[in-house]
Parts: C-alpha cells; structure tokens; sequence
C-alpha cells in the first residue's frame, strides 16, 4: 500500500467496528416477508387481471347473475373478516406475553379459517354440480382461479397456524416464534384484504353486470 | 403411447418402455456420454471419499461464497448443454439444402431450438448472473453473509431441481416442441399430448421458486445488511443494478409462475383460459409470458452492466465516471422494462396507438443505455488502462453491444418489426445482446473475481485465446443472421429451398465452431490454472488494485468474509481505505455469529424434483407422496430452531494471524 503515506489524515477515521453488537437474528424477516408478501400480491394481481379479461366470455354458459348467492357470500366474507379480528387479538396476548390467550385467540382464528374454507368449498360444490364447471367457460376457469387460489392460500394459512400453536406451545413466546406469528399476521390480514378484492370486483360487479 | 395394463398404468402413468428414446441413435449416444462420464465422476468422488466432504462442505452449506460457486459450476455445466444444441442446430441448418433432409428429424429438432433457449436462459444465464451476486454483493457492502442463509441453499437447490428436470427430458420422453415460451395453443393439450411441455412447466416452476425467493433474499440483504456508513449512494455500482435487478426478479418471476400455473390447468384440468374455444383466449398468455419475459432480459443484462462498471472503473485506475447517472440509468432501466413487453408481438395487431406507445417507451430505453455506455467511455478517457482480460472483455462489450442496441431499436420500429419479426434478424438481435452483453459481462465478471474466489488468478494466455474465439466466433456466426433475416429468412425452420442461402448458414456454422473453441479454451484455462496456481497466487487479497470492500478482505475470503465489520466512507470505500492509511487490525478479534450449514434445502429441491416427475408422467400416487413429504419436511424444518452458532475468537484468530503472516511474506 504505496499510497498510505501520500495522504496523512487530520485524525484517523474509523475504518472498521471494534466492539460489534451481533444482528439479532431474524432481523429482516419482517422486511423479507413483507416482500414475500408483495409477490404473492403479484400473483394475485394476474389473477384479477385474467379474470378481468376474460370474466365476461360466458361461452353462451351461465354469467354471474345466474351463479352467485349473494347472502352466502356475505357469511362467507364475515367469517374471513372475523377471523382477522381475532387474529389481531392473538397478536395483542402475544404482546402481553400470554402464551395460553395466544393459543386461544389462534385457535378462534383457525376455527372461523375453517368456516371460510368450508363454506367456499361448499360453493365450489354446488357450482361444480350444476354444471358451471371450471371447464365450462373461460368466466368461470377465470373465476375459479382467482377464488381458489385465495382458499389455498387460507388453506395453507391454516396448516401454518396450528404449526404456530404446536410450536408455541412447546417453546413459549420465545423471539423466533413471536417473528413467526408477526409474519403470519402479515400473511392473514394480506389474504383478507384481497379476498376484499374478490367480494367486491367478483361478486358485487359480477351481480350489476 | 401403448395400452399397457391398468395395474401398470396405477404404477408408472403414462411412462412406459417406449417412453425411453432407444430408436433415436444420437440420444443413445448422447446418454452413453452423459452415462460413461457420470459414473466416472461418481467413481472418483466414491475413490477419493469425498462424498462426506462435498456434503458437509458444499451441498448443505449456507455459506454465500460456496453457494455462489456452486450456482457457477451448474451455469457453466449448462452452458456445455445449451451450446451442443446450438451446434447441432447449426450444423443441421447448414446441411439441409437441395432436397437434403438434414440429419435430425423434424420431432428433434423443434425440442433442440426449445432447450436451447429455455437452458441458455433458466439454466446458464440465471445460475450464472445470480451465482455471482450470491458471492460478490455481501463481500461488497461489508456483509457475513445473505440475509437468509438457509434460503439462499434452497433457492440454488431449486434451481438444480429444475435443471435436472430438463435434462431428465433428453432420455426419459422428450422436451416441447413449442419455442422456448410455449405458446399456446400449440403448448395445448391438444396440439401438444406429449410430456414434452409438462417437461418445460414443471422445470420452470420448480426453478422459479428458488429464483423468486433467491431474488427476495437479496433484496433483503441490501437493504438491511450494509456495513455502517454505505448509504445507497455509496453502494458499489454491481450490488447496485443487482438491487434492482432482484427487483425486478421478485416483480416479474411471480407472473410466469401464475401464466405456467394457468397453462397448466389448461392441460390438466381441461380449463379454458389460452384455448381456441369456450372464451379462452391465447393471446392472454403471449401478453402475461412476455410481462415476465421482458423484465427477465434486464434481470440478466442489468447485472452485467455493473460488472462493466467495476471493471472499468478498476483497470483504468479512476473513480466511476457518472456514478450518480449510472444509478439513475439504471433505476430508469428498471421501471421502463415493464412498459415495452408488447413490442414482442407488434404483430398481433392491437392498432396504431398501442403498438406506438410500446415502440416508443421501447426507444426511450435506449436512452439510459446510452447513458452507461458514455459514462463508461467517460471513466476510460485519460485513465490509465491496463488491458488485463476482464477490460478486454468489457471493450469487446462495448463495440458489440451497441450494435446489438441499435438493431433493438430499429426493431421498435413497428413498421419495421411487421417485417422483421420472426425472422432470423431477431434471433441475430436477441443473440447480439444477450452473447455480446451478458455472456462477455459474466467472462469479465469471472475473470475479475475468480482470484477472489480460488486466491489465484485465471491464465491469461488461455483467457485471451477463449476471447478471441469467442469474440471473432460471436461475429461471425451472428451477422450471417442479420442479412439472412432481411432477406426474409424465418426462424426454426429446419430445412430450406432456396440454395443461394447455404453460404450464409455454412458461415454462421463457422462461427459456432469458433465459439466451440472459445468454451474449449476457457475450460483448458481453467485446467492449466489450477495446475500454474502456485504461481498465479494472489497473497494480497487485491490482485487489481480495487476499489470496493470485496478486495479488503483475503483471497479467498474466510468463512466469515470480515473478521470486523468495515466503515465506508466513500463509495469506493476500499479505495479510500488504502489512500487514508488503513491499518489492517491485529488484535481484539472477538467470536463471531454464523448461521448453521442444512440439509433439509437439498432434500426439499429432491422431493420437489420427485413431484415434478410425478405430474409430468401422472403417476398419481407418487405426486401425492411426495406432496405430503414436501410438506411434512417443510413443517419439519421450522421445528429445528438451533440455526446458528459461533466462530470462537481463537478460531478468528488463528485465521487471522495466518493471513498477517502471508502478507507479511508479501512486503
């Protein structure tokens, strides 16, 4: 380093740490999950986008009018709605570090998730049955699509919660687990904001069309 | 497709002894290679006993620098497979005239102009481009590693899932035969039955998994992970366009995995959104493939355009000229690259004003490439160049790509693009700028950073002979293209009528040859590196006189890369180290937090391959079973929370004071 002594400095600048405070491990997470999150939302905006395109090719099959139960909608968006709610309660007991409410409050969750699902699959049913298949028109491949996505998405939700309560329950609120029940937090309020999406483009449009 | 029984059909699906291309003698030779040298390989790591070692070492590692190696040796590997078809393609236009069939058939053929581009891109330009971030960018901003290390060996293992899968298509059934998109409806089930594009779906999606997440995993780490005192404009100029370049990964890769799924359901599931009937429309998926595949050339190109930068800015010795422009540039690059994705299909015939808005923002692009290209002339003007390899590969990027450039923008021209398109001209375009400005880019950028890596330099002698074939082999095998594309020739074809045409195709055939001969070369420098490698050391830990953080630290870097986090004070933080008098510390090392090395990546991007198979061949159970392991292995995984450990302080040390020696022994 020939040059180290053309240049003498007023007073030597820190080039590097000596005394380190390790990253806390963890420490992206939230930012990389929100980013995560932000590509599903991607995926989610293609699914809009298709359905938008090709929503209105019925095949000379049944449209919107003809299909959709507005009222079943309705309990259906209540209870994705609801479980948010109680998710944000989980997240609250979390914070007071009560492990027992969090679990509780996961488990609401989890049911009201069910109910969702349940109630979805029970539409699915009763569409498939009456002939409006995802076979059927480029409107309903498109809906299916976009909807079911949305329920795999809970569905996985779901998976992911009851693991959360297994692991809280064995380790405690310890920082991994609270990272991981923020994440989950993300995930589920994410998915409620675009099932928001799919009531009001999907089913409140589909009906004035 | 035989009728086999119904037992074997619950078994196997539709695979069957017939799905094995046995009647097909080049494949059967190819496999006898491909076989011979494998076992080969697989003796001598069972001889030597280093299957321990490459598994504790490499596959399960969650270290940036060994996965970065290895994102490398799969790229170049590759890069054998994509160039052999090349050839072969070559060597088949070149023979096929007077009422010659050529020697591939016309079912051979359409797979090798397919592979070649889906490999050439998925499988040698990505690994590549992204194995040489993973090892650079934490180097350059101060970083231990990524910010999610264990993702980071999934994400690479993902990658290997999906070129293993495409090289599965060569001796069990076959690839597709659509073009490297797949549109449909030929992708259909209907125009195409076979497992060729279940083959192409489920290698990109697997692949695309592990580059999604690879893209978020970077992201993160720039942001959150830079050493204290390198704001965003001190960021070096390669983590920089690899910023924005994850960007556009994280915002682009999620469109191809929805257009895949949906084709998928499509062939599955017999949905109706690319089909000719019940309202599908196809020209859907060309729109949504190209959202994703525009964005994917400045994925590949934006990274190179930074190497470019280091390494002008490095071997003429001055600081980058227009660091502030260069970011701008590239910002700017960024966000227009999703405003021309229609000037893939001017064709389709959307009307004057759309196809004008796509032209023109297509233009504008050129505007910020114009930018880098004078900013690099600029960092050149009155400094004191050494022509060292990645500078000559960098000045060969220069000449080349602008006319690559300016062949795009006269493509933009919609007018124009009604007459060129689909012909050989594009196909002249397109290899102009990925060959001339990513492929030289990754040279520059392997032959820059290899001593980084190994701790010794690259032959130059050898580098410069691969240079010279590539380069001269690149020109001669491309602008044959560019008067065979204005004259009208259309690309794929596999057999042609008109014998005043052959000249030109035996010419580009030459070409290829030379570019054969350049891999050659490269792959012999590399040989006689190894063997010269004791007098190719680099000690110093900065064989260039670099500017940036990642030539602060030994060649090879240690596990933990800096064994005290550095402070930037300027952007080229390095440089400004070495000219203030910056004493490398010697004492108060401390232990150091690292992640713990996994095997549970490889083993997911395994059961992710199985699972890939399954759907392909519609062998029912085995996609359930593996399903369930996926899933089962996943959950698994977030149970082990013990996923680090420390470096104890003696360790440093002892690394440590064995580097202080080497220097010393240096002077």
């Amino acid at each position: 380093m020939t040059m180290a002594s053309t240049i003498a400095p007023a007073e030597a600048p820190t080039f590097h740490l000596a005394q380190e405070h390790e990253h806390p491990e963890g420490h992206s997470t939230m930012l990389g999950f929100w980013i995560y999150l932000m590509s599903d939302c991607l995926i989610f905006a293609i699914l809009f986008a298709t359905y938008g395109v090709l929503g209105a090719s019925y095949a000379a099959g049944p449209g919107p009018k003809d299909l959709f139960e507005l009222p079943l909608v309705a309990l259906n968006t209540t209870m994705l709605l609801l479980s948010s709610i109680t998710y944000g309660f989980a997240m609250l007991a979390m914070d007071k570090g009560r492990a027992g409410a969090t679990q509780a409050w996961l488990a609401v969750t989890g049911l009201f998730g069910l109910a969702f699902i349940g109630i979805e699959l029970y539409e699915f049913a009763h569409l498939i049955h009456i002939g409006a298949t995802p076979q059927r028109s480029a409107f309903l491949s498109s809906f299916f699509a976009l909807v079911g996505t949305h329920g795999l998405h809970v569905t996985f939700g779901l998976i992911w919660l009851v693991t959360l309560m297994v692991q809280v329950g064995l380790r405690g609120l310890v920082p991994a687990n609270r990272r991981r029940l923020m994440c989950l937090s993300l995930f589920w309020h994410f998915l409620d904001v675009i099932w928001i999406g799919v009531f009001t483009f999907v089913y409140l449009m589909g009906m004035l069309r | 497709m035989s009728e086999g029984s119904p037992a074997l059909h619950a078994i196997f699906g539709r695979l069957t002894l017939e799905s094995f291309p046995i009647h097909e003698p080049i494949l059967v030779v190819t496999f006898a290679v491909v076989a011979l040298g494998g076992l080969a390989l697989f003796a001598a790591v069972t001889r030597y006993g280093l299957w321990g070692y490459l598994w504790r070492e490499w596959f399960t590692s969650v270290d940036h620098k060994r996965i970065g190696i290895m994102y490398m040796v799969l790229g170049l590997v590759m890069l054998i497979r994509g160039v052999s078809d090349a050839v072969m393609m070559r060597l088949q236009q070149a023979m096929a005239f007077n009422g010659s069939e050529g020697y591939l058939n016309a079912h051979h053929y359409d797979q090798l102009f397919t592979v070649h581009g889906v490999i050439m891109i998925f499988f040698v330009a990505m690994p590549l481009v992204t194995g040489l971030m993973n090892y650079v960018v934490p180097l350059q901003i101060g970083a231990r590693d990524v910010s999610f290390p264990f993702l980071n060996n999934f994400s690479f293992w993902m990658t290997v899932g999906g070129a293993v899968l495409v090289m599965m298509s060569l001796f069990v059934g076959e690839f597709a035969r659509t073009g490297w998109l797949a549109y449909p409806p030929l992708s259909g089930i209907g125009y195409s039955p076979d497992v060729g594009v279940d083959y192409y779906i489920w290698a990109l999606q697997v692949a695309g998994v592990g580059t999604t997440l690879s893209g978020v995993n970077l992201i993160c780490t720039i942001i959150k992970m830079r050493a204290p005192g390198m704001t965003m404009m001190r960021l070096p100029v390669f983590t920089w366009t690899s910023l924005c370049t994850n960007v556009l990964i994280v915002a682009s890769f999620p469109v191809l995995t929805v257009v895949l799924a949906l084709l998928s359901a499509d062939r599955y599931l017999g949905t109706n959104f690319f089909t000719n009937d019940f309202g599908g429309n196809p020209m859907m998926y060309v729109n949504l493939i190209w959202i994703w595949g525009h964005p994917e050339v400045y994925i590949l190109i934006l990274p190179a355009f930074g190497i470019f930068s280091e390494v002008a800015s490095t071997f003429s010795g001055k600081r980058l000229f227009g660091y502030t422009s260069m970011v701008y540039a590239t910002v700017v690059i960024t966000v227009l690259s999703y405003l021309v994705w229609l000037h893939h299909f001017f064709t389709m015939g959307s009307g004057a004003s759309v196809n004008s808005f796509f032209g023109i923002t297509t233009m504008i692009i050129s505007i910020p490439t114009g930018a880098k290209i004078f900013n690099w002339l600029f960092t050149m003007y009155r400094g004191r160049i050494r022509f060292e390899l990645p500078m000559m590969w960098t000045l060969a990027f220069m000449l080349t790509f602008v006319v690559g450039g300016m062949t795009g923008v006269l493509l933009a021209v919609p007018p124009a693009d009604f007459v060129l398109h689909n012909s050989l001209f594009l196909v002249a375009h397109f290899h102009n700028v990925i060959i001339g400005g990513v492929l030289f880019g990754l040279f520059a950028g392997i032959t820059y950073w290899f001593p980084k890596a190994f701790g010794f330099r690259l032959d130059p002698t050898w580098g410069k002979i691969s240079f010279w074939c590539w380069v001269v082999g690149f020109w001669l095998a491309f602008m044959p293209l560019y008067i065979l594309g204005l004259m009208g020739v259309t690309r794929r074809m596999r057999v042609f009528d008109d014998p005043s045409l052959q000249i030109w195709f035996v010419i580009a055939g030459l070409g290829a040859a030379l570019i054969v001969a350049g891999i050659a070369a490269f792959l012999v420098q590399i040989y006689v590196s190894i063997r010269r490698r004791e007098a190719l050391r680099d000690l110093t830990g900065d064989p260039w006189h670099g500017r940036t953080l990642e030539w602060a630290t030994s060649s090879p870097p240690p596990a933990y890369n800096f064994a005290f986090t550095p402070v930037a004070h300027d952007g080229d933080a390095w440089w400004d180290m070495k000219a203030r008098g910056y004493e490398r510390p010697l004492t108060g090392y401390r232990a150091i937090h690292m992640p713990r090395n996994t095997g549970a990546g490889i083993v997911l991007a395994g059961i992710s391959v199985a699972l890939g198979f399954a759907l392909i061949w519609y062998i029912w159970w085995l996609a359930a079973l593996s399903f369930a392991a996926l899933l089962t292995v996943a959950i698994g995984h977030t149970f082990n929370y013990h996923r680090s450990f420390h470096i104890s302080a003696d360790e440093v040390v002892r690394v440590e004071d064995a580097r202080t020696r080497q220097l010393a022994v240096q002077g």
